[in-house]
């Protein structure tokens, strides 16, 4: 089946049988490898990516679900060639150890900053409720959000 | 891991659907959100030849209060339910039930009628439609001549059944939905007085319910129970409604002791099985203090006190 689908800004047609899995177009098909696998059981999250801005775990989704939908992957979160806020924010306080899931990590970061530009402590470990991070480093996550929410906040009122 | 292979269609209507379902509903499974139907194909638990892509389909994403009910179309997300006005001012049970089901991830894309359609034991909306005597709307191609008007408490409105959850609900992954049918709503009844609670028990976030309990309570001009739903999660063979707990209550003034009274009724109605997440005592002794949490905190709710 011939399906289009916007991946970080760019339309990406090709063919793909019905049963691929999202997280595998991404990866083998486009070759963008920043999303990961991880339990390949929609238990770690660290598949995720954003659905027309929505966080799902691509290891649950078929590709033919995203035709004519936009996808953001972690390598979509670079602006203008530098750091998003929230790159810059995990590189500052220390927000990942093994690297593993924190591609998942920063886009549910984001998400969440897009809908709410405050989160509490809670609320953002709230948000990462549904990614692990085997290196339980949770707390520098946690920080690293809050960082990047307060520097989006501050570059929305310069 | 890969499922078996399937054709995929993803019709734009409402009609569309309902003229495939009643071509080859035997071979099709319906995909909503995708968030068990997706695992299971990818073990090859399920392995359907045709699979049903709803989420093109328009206007079955509301939830929206009028005549009496509160209805859940097809594409409500479970976040959705965490999100909504009309859930968080009319009804207290679904509030308190939403933001435990899964994680917040899969809460974006699993949908509440579609878990009461995959009817997993384990699945937390299904006791929370049992306590509120929710009704789901199936609706077909062949509409009304295809089944017999009237017959176990189904009603016949349109092209549609509208089916008490109970009798929807047969035994575990077993529904009364038949093959050319669809679940486009499901019906929760609204009340004047009423309030709700889920309790959950998980090991961890995105877990299945180690124990849940649903109560819902409304209550009469006098302050006495005039209608009481309890069920249970994941700790028998099907959601169990605890029908004795809740006859119990009626015509009562709310109180510890009642309350106390109708956890003992559920601790012994309960069937659970001793595994990974605990022994059978255990759950047992959890589902009575549950119970009598969840019917506390329905019942404050119910007189006023939001919590």
């Amino acid at each position: 089946m011939n399906i289009t689908v916007n991946v970080n800004g760019t339309d990406h047609t090709a063919d793909v049988e019905p049963r691929r899995l999202l997280v595998d177009f991404i990866r083998s098909t486009l070759k963008l490898t920043g999303t990961h696998i991880g339990c390949d059981t929609t238990s770690c999250g660290v598949c995720t990516v954003l659905l027309d801005g929505t966080p799902v775990k691509s290891c649950t989704v078929f590709a033919v679900q995203a035709n004519g939908r936009s996808i953001t992957t972690v390598e979509g979160l670079k602006q203008n060639g530098q750091l998003s806020p929230i790159q810059e924010a995990f590189k500052e306080h220390h927000g990942l150890q093994c690297g593993f899931c924190t591609p998942a990590m920063m886009l549910v970061g984001s998400a969440l900053i897009e809908e709410n530009p405050d989160p509490s402590d809670d609320d953002v470990r709230w948000a990462i409720s549904g990614n692990l991070c085997r290196c339980t480093g949770y707390m520098n996550i946690v920080k690293s959000i809050q960082a990047a929410a307060a520097a989006t906040r501050e570059g929305a009122s310069a | 891991m890969y499922p078996a292979k399937f054709d995929y269609l993803a019709p734009e209507s409402l009609e569309e659907t309902l003229s495939i379902l009643a071509e080859r509903g035997d071979e099709v499974k319906i995909l909503a959100g995708g968030q068990s139907l997706i695992p299971m194909m990818k073990l090859r638990f399920a392995r359907p030849s045709t699979l049903l892509d709803i989420n093109r389909l328009p206007g079955l994403d509301k939830i929206e209060s009028s005549n009496g009910h509160v209805t859940v179309g097809a594409l409500v997300r479970h976040n959705d339910v965490v999100r909504s006005d009309v859930i968080s001012s009319e009804n207290a049970l679904m509030a308190s039930a939403a933001p435990w089901v899964a994680d917040p991830i899969v809460r974006n894309l699993g949908t509440v009628c579609g878990s009461v359609a995959h009817h997993d034991p384990e699945g937390d909306w299904a006791s929370v439609m049992l306590a509120l005597g929710a009704e789901v709307v199936a609706t077909s191609k062949e509409g009304t001549e295809h089944f017999h008007p009237g017959a176990d408490g189904e009603r016949i409105t349109g092209g549609s059944r509208v089916i008490p959850i109970d009798r929807f609900l047969v035994d575990m992954f077993t529904t009364s939905l038949h093959p050319s049918e669809i679940i486009t709503e499901i019906r929760v009844p609204r009340y004047e007085r009423g309030g709700g609670n889920y309790q959950k028990l998980e090991r961890k976030i995105g877990d299945y319910a180690t124990v849940g309990v649903a109560a819902h309570l409304e209550l009469d001009d006098q302050d006495k129970i005039s209608k009481a739903g309890l069920a249970l999660t994941s700790v028998a063979s099907s959601n169990l409604k605890v029908t004795e707990a809740e006859q119990m209550l009626v015509g009562e003034s709310p109180g510890e002791e009642l309350f106390a009274e109708a956890a003992k009724v559920a601790r012994d109605a309960c069937e659970p099985a001793s595994d990974v997440r605990g022994s059978a005592e255990y759950k047992r002794h959890v589902v009575e203090v549950y119970t009598r949490r969840a019917l506390a905190e329905a019942s404050q709710i119910a007189q006023g006190g939001e919590s």
